[in-house]
């Protein structure tokens, strides 16, 4: 610019684009990426987002933020974390410990703890945060099953999901098993145990796993390369597409004046959620590491070295793995039984090995079975309340029980003592219990919600019950019922009820067709346990109907009704906050450029 | 409940024997204070026997057989040793309160040290059986890193990493050991109360069992590093915590900012 050669003059009153826009340094650095990258129009997408507000939207975060803690933290851990098994004789600061031979892995943990500033603090903030990264996502689970958000087009973020819950489990239990101290050295030996429960091939998963017998030198190494780099890089690259998902669906929500299938209701990602995002952030990460401050997790420098022939009581996985633990102290030892001179653990083989897949493949076919009973093909983005399909919230509830049952065996022993029972009882009290919980929690869950579904049918028919009882001039009383307004009304009304399928017809029993037809039949025994029991929602014409019916004390009524729409202020716009966002007509994830 | 059983209860009872306890202290007083100390030991012993043996058939006879060789409810304490009195009777277990799958330990003994020490003077005199402790074992100061790696290989596996207590079959339970005197601690070794296998000296020594009480004194005086130490029971109470209280304020605070409007 400095140069004085004639033709500057001519130039001088080009366009420029270096001073694009004006907003300061941080501007020109977000535009000379842009300008590289071409980021700008996804950042435009992304910022636009609208994230609709509910406290259990918030679960899959307090999952996310978790995972962030976690990879902070975990990798402050390895920079003092030895991975080897080689023995050593501890001389730190720890006394109790002193002269004691162990691994290098517990000494490096116990140095951790003791002697590296700080170091107590992260490994708790890294152990709660595993704790409550597991929690979270159980819940999120909870809510995307009992709200029906697994429905299309979501089913691969369900699979995805499902995907992370279990590879957390095993990283939690790698994890675990690195400090090498007496607890999780008999985690480890379980685990062994469970390879060799694996009929006719354990043994050589065992012994590949292990690198020869138990426990070798290689298991350490080979778990910390598993727990730091290899699970963490799928659960990080499976988390992205889950994320990206969620973008491209958008989020869904629950239904409500305003709210449908075509929109979304709440904030725009920037700035309002990403200020809320962000600040949810920092109370994670500060109520995690709060915690971690004042209460003790997995204090190994008392549970002292791992060594074969030590083992403690009250063992147990943490509490992710507990459900797993909990079958195993369920499944009776009758089960272990020895053919063709190969001894059978199917005691073992069914808890340790066989359970999780079987849960995991239930669990990730349930979307798809609900979709061939219902035949419902339509895209959903308006949540269902749980009570509007009774069905499905009791299975959830059936699974979640079975999965607790299981989960509190696992405590038996500390059951036994802190209650003073005997041990033996109350194994035999939860083995009845796998089977009658699930049960007794479908039907109960079931009933339930259609007795709600009948008294939301109910408000929206005859009105809320004010408690104010009204004479007629014929010197009648009512008791005045307040008929909601039509926004209170949207969510009781506003859901689908599928009728139970019956069978196709031209599908006879001996025809060529016969194996469709065997399907046909289960699809509509199925579709009859799904909605034989059903509520339908309240129809315009019943509503006419019982207004017509309640006529005697319509008009002190209609009077109330103004009365409460004056009071409550029936004019909806003002409720509606932040934004709302149209879904393309087609479909809800088409390209962004589409839209 | 026997009507011998009933009448042991009786408030009365130990009324009766605290002055029956009293009036042979005394009377042992008059007679042992001004001999030479040997023959006061000697003495002392057939005193004391003696007033153990009134003390046991009041108390301990109904049960145990009037010469303690076993009865209808309980076994013949034959041999069994002075230790065995006086963790059994130290400890509050015996006299045996109820029947039940085990001799529940008690807040306080129903008897003094010194009635103990007759009790057990009494049993150890019908067959020689483990003495109770010197106080140079008992007291800690020992090694407590060795004492820690003996506690995991030989006790952990019943009483937990930090002797918190744990389950064993039917009811029965290996209980807590965080109150329990150096003193009791060796004689439990010793004698292997009920389901508990007994540790004799060749299993491990005299010294072995100091380290092993002055790393359960450590384990109960230590400070605990990080923070509320949840009992010490290992990972449930962990997942409790995580369940109630952790995952309880992460989604108060949910709650709290879905309602806060922008
Ligand atoms: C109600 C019945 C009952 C009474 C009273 C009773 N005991 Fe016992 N005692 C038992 C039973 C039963 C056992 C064996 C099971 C056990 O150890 O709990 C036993 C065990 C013992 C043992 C342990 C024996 C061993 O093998 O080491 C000692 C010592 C003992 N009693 C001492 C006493 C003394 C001393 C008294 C009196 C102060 C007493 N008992 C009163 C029922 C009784
Ligand atoms: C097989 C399981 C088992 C092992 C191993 C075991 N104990 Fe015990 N322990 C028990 C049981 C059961 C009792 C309760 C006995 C009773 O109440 O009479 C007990 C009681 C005790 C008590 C009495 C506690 C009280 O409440 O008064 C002490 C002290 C004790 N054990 C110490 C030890 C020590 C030290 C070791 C290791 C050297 C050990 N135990 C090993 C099962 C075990
Ligand atoms: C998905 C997330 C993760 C979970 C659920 C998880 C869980 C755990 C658990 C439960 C422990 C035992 C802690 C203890 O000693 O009490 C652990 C230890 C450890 N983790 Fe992780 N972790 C995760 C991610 C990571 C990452 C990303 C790294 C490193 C980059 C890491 C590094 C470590 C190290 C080095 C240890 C051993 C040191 C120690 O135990 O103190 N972790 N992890």
């Amino acid at each position: 610019m400095t140069t004085s050669r004639p033709a500057d003059d001519l130039r001088k009153d080009d366009k420029r684009d270096e001073p694009k826009g004006n907003g300061g340094p941080a501007g020109a650095i977000a535009n000379w990426v842009d300008e590289r990258t071409g980021a700008a129009k996804g950042a435009r997408f992304l910022m636009k987002k609208v994230f609709p507000d509910h406290w259990s939207f918030m679960l899959g975060e307090i999952a996310m933020y978790s995972l962030i803690i976690l990879l902070l933290t975990g990798t402050f851990l390895t920079f003092w974390f030895v991975p080897s098994m080689g023995e050593t004789v501890y001389n730190g600061s720890y006394v109790p410990l002193k002269g004691v031979q162990m691994s290098e892995a517990f000494k490096s943990t116990v140095n951790i703890s003791m002697d590296v500033r700080g170091g107590l603090l992260i490994r708790q903030i890294h152990h709660w945060a595993a704790l409550l990264f597991l929690v979270s996502i159980m819940l999120h689970m909870a809510r995307v099953f009992f709200t029906g958000a697994f429905r299309k087009p979501r089913e691969i973020n369900w699979i995805i999901g499902l995907l992370l819950f279990m590879l957390a489990m095993v990283e939690g239990f790698a994890g675990y098993s690195l400090p090498d101290d007496l607890l999780s050295g008999t985690g480890i030996r379980a685990a062994e145990g469970f390879m060799l429960s694996i009929p006719v091939i354990g043994s050589y998963v065992a012994s590949l796993v292990f690198g020869g017998g138990f426990p070798g030198e290689a298991i350490i190494p080979r778990l910390f390369t598993v727990h730091v780099l290899l699970l963490p890089a799928i659960i990080v690259g499976l988390f992205t597409a889950h994320i990206i998902l969620v973008m491209v669906h958008k989020h869904t929500q629950y239904p409500g004046p305003g709210r449908t299938n075509k929109n979304v209701v709440g904030f725009p990602l920037m700035p309002v959620y990403t200020a809320k995002a962000g600040g949810f952030f920092f109370i994670v990460f500060g109520v995690t590491a709060l915690i971690s401050g004042l209460v003790t997790i997995n204090p190994i420098w008392m549970y002292g070295p791992y060594e074969p022939t030590m083992v403690t009581a009250g063992s147990q996985p943490d509490w992710y793995m507990g459900f797993a633990d909990g079958a195993l102290r369920l499944l009776p030892g009758r089960l272990e039984f020895t053919l063709l001179e190969h001894t059978f653990v199917f005691n073992v083989f069914i808890g340790a090995i066989l359970l999780i897949p079987l849960m995991w493949t239930a669990m990730g076919i349930y979307p798809f079975l609900e979709k061939w009973v219902t035949g419902d093909n339509e895209e959903h983005h308006l949540l269902d309340r749980p009570r509007n399909a009774p069905t499905r919230t009791g299975i959830g509830m059936a699974f979640f029980v079975f999965y607790f049952v299981l989960f509190f065996a696992a405590g038996n022993d500390l059951m036994a003592i802190k209650l003073h029972l005997s041990i033996n009882d109350i194994t035999w009290a939860f083995r009845i219990l796998t089977f009658l919980g699930p049960v007794m929690a479908f039907w109960i869950t079931k009933r339930l919600c259609l007795s709600l579904q009948r008294r939301d049918r109910d408000l929206v028919l005859h009105g809320r019950e004010t408690g104010r009882i009204i004479r007629t001039a014929e010197g009648r009383f009512f008791e005045a019922h307040e008929p909601l307004n039509r926004y209170q009304r949207w969510p009781l009304v506003s859901f689908a009820s599928h009728a139970p399928v019956s069978l196709p017809a031209g599908i006879d029993r001996n025809g060529v067709r016969r194996r469709k037809a065997a399907a046909d039949k289960m699809r509509v025994r199925l579709s009859h346990f799904f909605f034989n029991d059903r509520i339908e929602p309240v129809t315009p014409a019943e509503l006419e109907a019982a207004h017509h019916h309640d006529e005697p004390v319509r008009e002190e009524i209609d009077h109330t009704v103004e009365e409460a729409r004056r009071l409550e202020g029936d004019d909806f716009g003002g409720k509606l906050h932040g934004g709302a966002e149209e879904l393309s007509s087609s479909s809800a994830y088409g390209h962004p450029d589409q839209r | 409940m026997s009507a011998l059983a009933a009448r042991r209860r009786h408030p009365a009872a130990l009324l009766i024997v605290l002055i029956f306890a009293m009036a042979v202290l005394g009377g042992l007083y008059a007679v042992l204070a001004p001999k030479s100390a040997d023959a006061a030991e000697a003495t002392a012993n057939s005193g004391q026997i003696t007033a153990g043996r009134q003390l046991f058939i009041s108390n301990c006879a109904s049960c145990h057989g009037s010469n303690a060789a076993g009865g209808p409810a309980g076994p013949s304490l034959v041999g069994v040793g002075a230790a065995s009195v006086d963790f059994q009777v130290g400890t509050g277990r015996m006299p045996l309160q109820q029947p039940g799958v085990q001799a529940q330990r008690a807040n306080k003994p129903q008897f003094t040290q010194a009635e103990i020490n007759q009790l057990a003077a009494y049993v150890a005199s019908l067959g020689t059986g483990p003495a109770v402790p010197p106080s140079q074992y008992t007291n800690g100061g020992g090694n407590i890193a060795k004492g820690g790696e003996l506690f995991r290989v030989n006790c952990a596996m019943c009483h937990n990493f930090a002797g918190s207590g744990g389950a064993l079959t039917r009811g029965k339970y290996a209980p807590s050991l965080m109150d329990v005197s150096g003193k009791h601690v060796y004689e439990a070794m010793l004698t292997g109360p009920q389901s508990m296998p007994v540790f004799n000296d060749t299993n491990l020594s005299p010294q072995d069992k100091k380290d092993i009480i002055s790393y359960l004194k450590n384990v109960k005086e230590e400070p605990s590093q990080g923070g509320h130490n949840l009992g010490l029971f290992g990972p449930v109470p962990e997942g409790m915590f995580a369940w109630t209280i952790g995952i309880g304020i992460l989604i108060g605070a949910a709650v709290w900012l879905g309602r806060k409007a922008a």
